[in-house]
């Protein structure tokens, strides 16, 4: 199920002048990675990392690297910026379930809901955000529809 | 566990003063709650005051602008049920038998536009995680494909609580609204459109609680007082479990289906689709509390943040089944007439969310309802009252109150 995204926009291109927006969430590999956990105790997966379990509170979790294709499970646009936002409008945003069996809220590349549907297979791609001051490519994560595996996405 | 009494309600009506300060507000609010429960200075022995972006010593400004400090004066910060929270604390006080009156008031004064929330890290607003009504546009949808519910729908809360909102001097919008117009303002978040979604204002509103005297006692309260006396019978507040990915914890990640470790619920281990909500988990324990049931409200205040929460707090609050919110509502059982009458104030959509005054508005509605003192919007015979609250946190406060 892997190599869906290896030649995505960004792991190539842009990946030497990219920086993450945060640490320790995604690899920007070829391919990608999520960053997660799963708990010892009860076998939950977790995202993002950490040592003490969010669902059953044991200590003691292993990492783990979620799939990165799955399915989406709900969806929207945002169509003006919220406070604090750096990027373009409209993007793309919803939940995409992974087999692990773990729920992850993310971007999509889709900005049209209309052109989305319920469990529709979508897969992980590193996608700018906004330039930081040293003109550097700032990069997270979403999700794009496998159906419209487009080379770049506008707005993004 | 001693009776809990409303002696008195107050208000500063909701909407944009930028001209009020916070602490002028709360003031407002606090004198009138104070007048009618004919409470003076030195007649309560402590204050609790919810705010959830207010600041430092917000609750001590108001009561040191009328000189009526000495007592302890709590801040409470709970988001959008911060005033539940406030609540929550001062009648536990006085059922417990530590105090004999409190004063509960809440107060805020928010920008215009989408809430900033310290609760997201910089990463998530610069990478425009943080928009909160995308959080509410994905739990509409899912709504939608759970709970038969539609646009139109949607829609029909807005022109529902907006044609209350006329009734209501305390409300920000006045005007009625159509189902058409509703559907044609500017899509925020799809399936949300603008008037959908409730407006961050400024406004205050206070209670006074007291000891309900001891049977054959009248605790100097004059007759009419005692007439028109209101029962708090429970205000509870709950925080989430873990696992939804959608609820009010907002998450950046949940569990599918698989199974959930429900902390606080007798560890058991319980499907995600039958994971109480924190609404549910405070629901169920006001009923208990209150002794009362979905089946004995009259009327109604709950948390339209969105058109979609109103409609998802029928079912968590018990008011109709689960799935069931779309049909519920078609039958029109919530409208006034109806057979259980929501959010009567007008609710947020058309008085505004000042945070920390919005759970303690509610309450200041139905006391005056089961008062029948309500006006245009009054509820004949209405006896028993629920309101609810919840936001981020999870935070949810759900009141019951008995006329
Ligand atoms: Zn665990």
């Amino acid at each position: 199920m892997t190599g869906v995204s290896s030649e995505g926009p960004l792991v190539g291109k842009l990946a030497q002048r990219a920086i993450a927006v945060t640490a320790g969430l995604f690899e920007m590999g070829d391919p990608p990675r999520l960053l997660a956990s799963s708990c010892n105790e009860c076998g939950q997966p977790h995202f993002p990392r950490q040592e003490t379990c969010p669902y059953c509170s044991a200590d003691g979790c292993t990492d783990i690297e979620l799939s990165n294709n799955g399915t989406l499970w709900a969806w929207t646009a945002v169509t003006s910026a919220p406070p604090g936002y750096k990027g373009a409008v409209p993007y793309g945003f919803g939940v995409v379930e992974l087999p692990e069996g773990i729920r992850i809220v993310t971007r999509l590349t889709e900005s049209d809901p209309a052109r989305l549907s319920y469990g529709e297979p979508v897969h992980l791609e590193i996608v700018p955000v906004y330039q930081d001051e040293d003109g550097r490519d700032v990069v997270t994560f979403a999700f794009a529809a496998d159906a419209s595996d487009a080379p770049v996405q506008g707005g993004e | 566990m001693d009776r809990v009494e409303v002696a008195g309600v107050g208000m500063h009506p909701f909407g944009r003063f930028p001209d009020v300060s916070l602490t002028q507000m709360g003031v407002v609010a606090v004198r009138a709650a104070l007048k009618e429960a004919g409470v003076e200075r030195g007649g309560f022995q402590a204050a609790f005051c919810g705010t959830a972006y207010g600041g430092v010593a917000s609750g001590h400004k108001v009561l040191g602008a009328i000189g009526m400090t000495g007592m302890p004066i709590v801040d409470v910060e709970a988001g959008c049920a911060s005033g539940g929270a406030a609540l929550m604390l001062a009648a536990s006080s006085i059922a417990s038998g530590q105090y004999e009156t409190v004063l509960v008031f809440g107060i805020e004064k928010m920008p215009k536009g989408m809430i900033r929330s310290s609760f997201f890290e910089p990463w998530q607003e610069e990478s425009g995680m943080s928009a909160t009504p995308a959080y509410f546009a994905l739990r509409a949808q899912r709504l939608m494909q759970t709970s038969g519910v539609t646009k139109e729908h949607l829609a029909r809360v807005v022109v529902k609580n907006r044609s209350q909102g006329v009734l209501n001097c305390d409300a920000m919008y006045r005007s009625l609204v159509s189902e058409g117009e509703v559907l044609s303002s500017r899509l925020v978040c799809e399936p949300l459109h603008l008037w959908m979604l409730c407006s961050p204002n400024e406004g205050a509103a206070a209670v006074v609680l007291t000891r309900a005297p001891s049977h054959g006692a009248n605790a100097g309260l004059t007759r009419e007082s005692r007439a028109s006396s209101v029962s708090l019978l429970a205000a509870v507040l709950r925080s989430h479990l873990p696992g939804p990915v959608l609820g009010e914890s907002t998450p950046m990640a949940g569990l599918v289906e698989s199974h959930v470790v429900a902390s606080g619920e007798d560890g058991a281990f319980v499907n995600e689709a039958t994971l109480p909500s924190a609404t549910t988990l405070a629901a169920r324990s006001a009923y208990e509390e209150a002794g009362v049931g979905p089946e004995d409200l009259d009327v109604v205040e709950c948390q339209d943040t969105d058109a979609a929460r109103e409609l998802l707090s029928y079912e968590e609050l018990g008011l109709c089944s689960d799935g069931g919110a779309g049909a519920f509502f078609a039958t029109g059982a919530t409208e006034r007439g109806g057979r259980l009458p929501v959010n009567m104030s007008g609710g947020l959509l058309s008085k505004g969310e000042p945070l920390g005054a919005s759970a303690l508005g509610q309450v200041v509605e139905l006391v005056r309802q089961l008062r029948g003192d309500a006006g245009d919007r009054q509820v004949d015979g209405a006896r028993v009252a629920l309101s609810h609250t919840v936001g981020r946190g999870a935070n949810a406060g759900v009141v019951i109150l008995r006329g």
